[in-house]
């Protein structure tokens, strides 16, 4: 339903009296097949956001191609448009109007007849569980309210593909477990959807594949277990408060740990076999003085596929 | 989906969030009767005129241009409020002209004037001002088009620039020589040569001459013709550099 194909695009980008080109998306390429919810997974400026505005005729790409619900993004863009719903990051409603007005207007923009539109709004509010408020004004709405809205309108055409750009950012704990709901029922409608999130526990949930975008690329591809089965081994997590250092210098050179990173107060390892190897670790650090706070032995989390993929830590930064 | 359709679905949309907001609505109002009542009269000394209709006759139509100007002026700033809620990107990924998205909203800011420059009119009227109907709906058409022309020129602008920071100094720093140097608020007639001639650039010296021509009863006189030649040829750009705008624009 989509294929993307070395997808390009940098941005110019001024300081100062020098110009020089950001490149946000290097070549992105993967593709998404009817009926499934693929995760574009990534920290902040990894070019989610931009791979999904060029592939929603946003902005126009500066290589590759794409073709979505059947259409060639370069040269049929307005049939893509026709073709698709799109989320966009932070949504899209006005305060001053109502969810039943925005969906109307929504559903008018896309040539559907006012009654029509009517009709499909009221549907929607239904499907949504929107009806009880929605006649009053957005601005009076929560925030997961607000973002069922936004779903709504994306869906107002039916739409081959849903595209959401972070639909969960910004909102509350209650906010996010309701739009993740709504995304899994979705998904259980048999809807194409490419969601973009960089919450790896939301993608692990949500998503049938995953792909780990890292400065512009896609590094890694597949089910969130193929992923993690990819990762081979288990990985130890140490508290270590404030041995770190030493620690890591003894780690370093063990031939036992195949990878290695710092977190925020001790150290991650990846090691072969989990409960083999940590005798042999707590007596390296006993050696050196070192008494770890606490110890953890885990089968690789999607964050331990992501630092192994990508070469940093999602939940880290 | 058809431009006109687009445009008028846009337009709708417009009207319909300004309509629930009545201090909006009261605030459209007073704001030329303030020019009316506390400017005028100190025009009429200036131009030594012998009744407060005579006034009217020549700071009218000026009025009526300077409404135009600014109201379509301060149109980016409501863009970019739209902007930032998304509305843009949602527009965008529809099959809406952009063209249609552009003019749904500068018709709005063209109603909004032509339903102030009606108030004015009938105001001034009530003091003694004079106009033929004719004229006055030719006038009413010349300033319906700088209307339009300002607010896609700055619906444009705020589309580039995204921020008010460089939005309101740009208005400020075109706004204010425009106005000066329109003979709106003090005759040119008044000026040094020089600035006569620097002046004549000003395609607004060249409407106010001609907004003044048609209260008049002077349809006749070339400078009306030249005033609609010049605006809608720089309406006719602007919507075109603006709707462009509209086809890259993102948060």
């Amino acid at each position: 339903m989509i294929e993307v194909s070395d997808l390009r695009k940098s941005y110019r980008v001024r300081l100062g009296r020098k110009t020089f080109d950001v490149d946000a998306v290097r070549g992105a390429t993967f593709n998404v097949q009817k009926g499934e919810v693929l995760g574009l997974l990534g920290a902040n400026g990894a070019g989610k956001t931009t791979t999904i505005r060029m592939l929603t005729t946003l902005i126009r790409p500066d290589g590759g191609s794409a073709v979505v619900a059947d259409a060639d993004l370069a040269t049929e863009a307005a049939v893509v448009r026709q073709r698709i719903g799109y989320v966009s990051q932070g949504g899209c409603t006005q305060d001053n109007s109502t969810a039943r007005e925005e969906l109307i207007l929504q559903a008018r923009m896309f040539g559907i007849s006012k009654a029509e539109a009517r009709e499909r709004a009221t549907r929607a509010l239904e499907t949504f569980h929107l009806t009880d408020y929605a006649d009053r004004r957005c601005k009076t709405y929560s925030g997961g309210q607000r973002r069922r809205v936004d779903i709504a309108m994306g869906l107002i055409n039916e739409p081959k593909v849903l595209f959401l750009d972070e639909p969960t950012a910004g909102l509350d704990p209650a906010g996010r477990i309701d739009i993740q709901n709504e995304v899994k029922r979705l998904r259980a409608e048999g809807m194409t959807v490419l969601i973009t999130t960089h919450y790896l526990e939301e993608a692990d949930a949500l998503c049938d594949r995953v792909a780990i975008v890292e400065q512009g690329r896609v590094v890694a591809e597949g089910t969130p277990d193929e992923l993690k089965n990819e990762v081979a081994g288990d990985v130890v997590t140490l508290g270590l408060n404030g041995s770190t250092p030493a620690a890591e210098k003894i780690m370093t050179g063990a031939a036992y740990v195949t990878k290695l990173e710092t977190t925020d107060d001790g150290l991650r390892l990846f090691v072969e076999s989990g409960n083999r190897v940590l005798p042999t670790i707590l007596h390296d650090l006993d050696d050196a003085g070192i008494v770890p706070d606490t110890i953890e032995v885990h089968r690789p989390s999607l964050d331990d596929v992501f630092l192994a993929k990508a070469g940093r830590s999602l939940t880290a930064a | 989906m058809n431009v006109v359709r687009g445009t008028w679905l846009v337009f709708h949309r417009q009207v319909h969030q300004i309509v629930r907001s009545p201090i909006w609505i009261f605030l459209s109002i007073l704001d030329p009767l303030v020019y009316l009542f506390l400017f005028a009269p100190l025009l009429r000394r200036a131009l030594d005129a012998p009744t407060t209709g005579a006034a009217y006759d020549t700071f009218v139509p000026g009025l009526l241009v300077l409404l135009a100007l600014f109201g379509g002026m301060f149109a980016g700033f409501a863009m970019l409020v739209e902007l930032r809620a998304g509305m843009v990107e949602r527009a965008r990924v529809t099959p809406m002209s952009t063209v249609a998205l552009l003019l749904g909203r500068c018709l709005k800011d063209v109603v909004v004037l032509l339903f102030q420059a009606v108030i004015v009119t009938v105001v001034a009227m009530l003091f003694g001002m004079t106009v033929r109907l004719g004229e006055l709906l030719l006038a009413y058409l010349l300033v319906g088009l700088i209307a339009l022309f300002m607010s896609a020129l700055s619906n444009g602008a705020a589309l580039a620039l995204k921020t008010e920071g460089i939005l309101s100094p740009l208005i400020n720093t075109l706004g204010h020589p425009l106005l000066m140097l329109s003979g709106i608020l003090l005759p040119l007639a008044l000026a040094p040569v020089w600035l006569q001639n620097v002046a004549q650039a000003n395609p607004f010296s060249w409407t106010v001459d001609g907004m003044r021509a048609l209260f008049e009863g002077n349809a006749g006189d070339p400078v009306v013709w030249q005033s609609f030649l010049i605006v809608g040829t720089l309406t006719v750009v602007s919507v075109f550099w603006a709707s462009r705008q509209f086809a890259r624009a993102i948060r």
